[in-house]
């Protein structure tokens, strides 16, 4: 056990889905040919008059509503200086004493334990150009096409304090984002962005360490496994007697560890000052409601909903509404009637193991929740076995269509006709009494090897159940 | 006059701005950044107490434009002005942080 307490905070970048940048019309588009959304006004040139993106604000404030933040009445934008080849204003247009957003949270829960991690602030800015450094070194291309674009930047309270709870309020943020429809949140593509601050101290001591900000951080595990290497790090220089310095650090996964990027005497100096091309926003409690009146469902009341409502488990209520795609297709599941325990089974099961192994998402696959509640459904009757359904369930995921179709014309449908088992039975029981006695004697293996060569000659057509019940009442008869 | 600003600051200042200067520059752009500041420092002597900052000298609120795209620049007129380039990008001297 460890003498010391971590200490987390992390700064979350989240790109907004508007279809233009934050301050001119040029469109906001990953994956674009390099350098073909680019203007005047995001390219920085001189005279050029910025204009503030509606939409992007609207998104902002919807964040910030749905992280419980209090929305700042009065709001203004600031210039913030730096000199760097992804800024070609050598400012970039951000938000530094009057976010709009403060003092929100974020509800998360680790091991059964749920605890309230505070959101510091949330505010609006716009995002530099993309850097592409070339292997040979010889420089870096710039790509100007997501230099503009909206981004929001959500700062926690340093309440975190192991690399799960930090995990678990990435993910539950990222959860959030994408059920309020502001933002892919796509860590792969940079549309969710995650730097770490973490410092550790001795137990029961009030000051924090100096801390160390953690760069670097593309997917969730990194985040995870950054942190975890980290507070290790900064143990190791307190318990031999050193001191931790302030630095910022990059993960690097290949050797899962941290390595220096830059020390304190490298720490910026932005020289903020108020941003004199764009006008002061109002945020009346009028535009709040309207944005208040469109943020849906969100994970947590969902996942509640699936537990006092359709008597999931907890925990099923939990990975269920882990992403809304998913959430979504088990509500169109059970709206076709099917059993809500049953469908939640075939999604976390073998419908989740089928899109991890393709790396694919459930709305990029044939399967329909409609095809989901029939095959569901078909077995809950009785009409295919679960053996068979397997069957139907990999046409269905891989080339689509409709689950009763699929058992008529393969015929696949079970066997449960008491003369039409006997017809298959007779004949394996009369080439297997040892089999028989066996099972009589006490032998429960005997069961199973005799119910198995049916179900072989049924080609899994006939209904395990009724078979195991006719081997039952002919043994009785020995 | 007492110079409002010392050597010292200049330098930091044009290291933030990622300017180099010779020592005669320097003494020059010290001697002239004094007297700018104190020029402006003459607003000093106005009581502002009570007064809210100004951030703004209109007098107005919400100027915004709807989310709707316009024409980008074609590609070569982006990039006309920039001196080196490679595979539709600008080519700027590597600088990455230590890694």
């Amino acid at each position: 056990m460890s003498n010391f307490e971590t200490i987390i905070g992390l700064e979350v970048h989240v790109e907004l889905k508007t279809k233009t940048k934050a301050f001119c019309g040029c469109a906001n588009e990953f994956g674009a040919p390099p350098n073909t959304h680019t203007c005047p006004i995001c390219l920085g040139h001189p005279g050029v008059l910025p204009r503030l993106n509606r939409q992007a604000v609207d998104y902002a404030i919807k964040a910030a509503l749905a992280l419980n933040c209090d929305i700042s009445r009065v709001t203004k934008f600031d210039r913030k200086n730096y000199f760097y080849p992804d800024n070609p204003k050598a400012y970039q247009i951000s938000q530094f004493d009057q976010p709009i957003g403060r003092n929100g949270y974020i509800e998360i829960e680790v091991d059964g334990k749920k605890k309230r991690i505070g959101v510091h602030r949330l505010h609006l800015e716009e995002d530099a150009a993309k850097l592409n450094h070339l292997e040979d070194g010889s420089g870096s291309l710039v790509d100007f096409n997501r230099v503009g674009t909206p981004l929001i930047e959500i700062v926690s309270e340093a309440d975190m304090r192991t690399p799960q709870e930090a995990y678990a309020y990435l993910d539950k943020l990222r959860a959030i984002m994408q059920y309020i429809g502001v933002s892919d949140v796509k860590m792969e593509e940079g549309s969710l962005r995650c730097d770490a601050n973490i410092s550790i101290r001795p137990y029961g001591q009030k000051e924090f360490g100096t801390k160390t900000e953690l760069k670097n951080l593309n997917s969730l595990t990194f985040v995870e496994k950054g942190i975890a290497f980290e507070e290790k790090r900064q143990e190791r220089i307190l318990l031999s007697g050193g001191e931790v310095e302030q630095q910022t650090r990059r993960y690097n996964d290949a050797t899962k560890t941290t390595t220096l990027m830059r020390g304190k005497e490298g720490s910026d100096d932005y020289r903020y000052f108020p941003e004199p091309d764009i006008i002061k926003l109002k945020i009346d409690q009028g535009w709040i409601d309207r944005i208040h009146a469109e943020i849906p469902e969100l994970p947590d009341a969902r996942q509640k909903r699936y537990v006092d409502e359709l008597g999931l488990p907890a925990y099923d209520a939990m990975v269920l509404t882990q992403t809304k795609t998913m959430s979504d297709f088990f509500e169109s599941t059970i709206a076709e009637g099917a059993d809500a325990k049953l469908s939640a089974n075939w999604l976390m099961g073998d419908i989740s193991a089928y899109l991890n192994s393709k790396y694919k998402t459930i709305d990029e696959v044939p399967l329909t929740p409609q095809a989901l509640a029939k095959l569901v459904q078909l077995i809950e009757k009785g009409t295919i076995s679960s053996k068979i359904a397997k069957k139907v369930f990999k046409t269905l995921i891989e080339k689509g269509g409709d689950p009763e179709k699929i058992v008529r014309e393969k015929g696949l449908i079970q066997i449960s006709d008491e003369a039409t088992l006997h017809g298959l039975i007779d004949p394996i029981l009369a080439a297997n009494k040892q089999s028989m006695i066996d099972y009589k004697n006490g032998k429960d293996r005997a069961m199973g090897f005799l119910v198995g060569q049916v179900m072989k000659q049924s080609h899994g057509k006939a209904n395990p159940t009724a078979v195991n019940k006719i081997i039952r009442e002919e043994i009785e008869k020995l | 006059m007492v110079s409002r600003i010392s050597e010292e600051q200049v330098k930091y200042v044009a290291n933030l701005a990622r300017l180099s200067f010779d020592d005669e520059e320097i003494k020059k752009f010290t001697t002239q950044l004094g007297d700018i500041i104190g020029f402006a420092e003459q607003l000093n002597e106005l009581d502002t107490e009570g007064v809210e900052p100004t951030t703004h000298v209109l007098d107005m609120y919400n100027v915004m434009r709807d989310d709707v795209v316009e024409p980008s620049l074609p590609r070569e007129e982006a990039l006309k002005n920039a001196p080196v380039q490679e595979d539709g990008q600008v080519k700027v001297p590597q600088i990455m942080e230590a890694d």
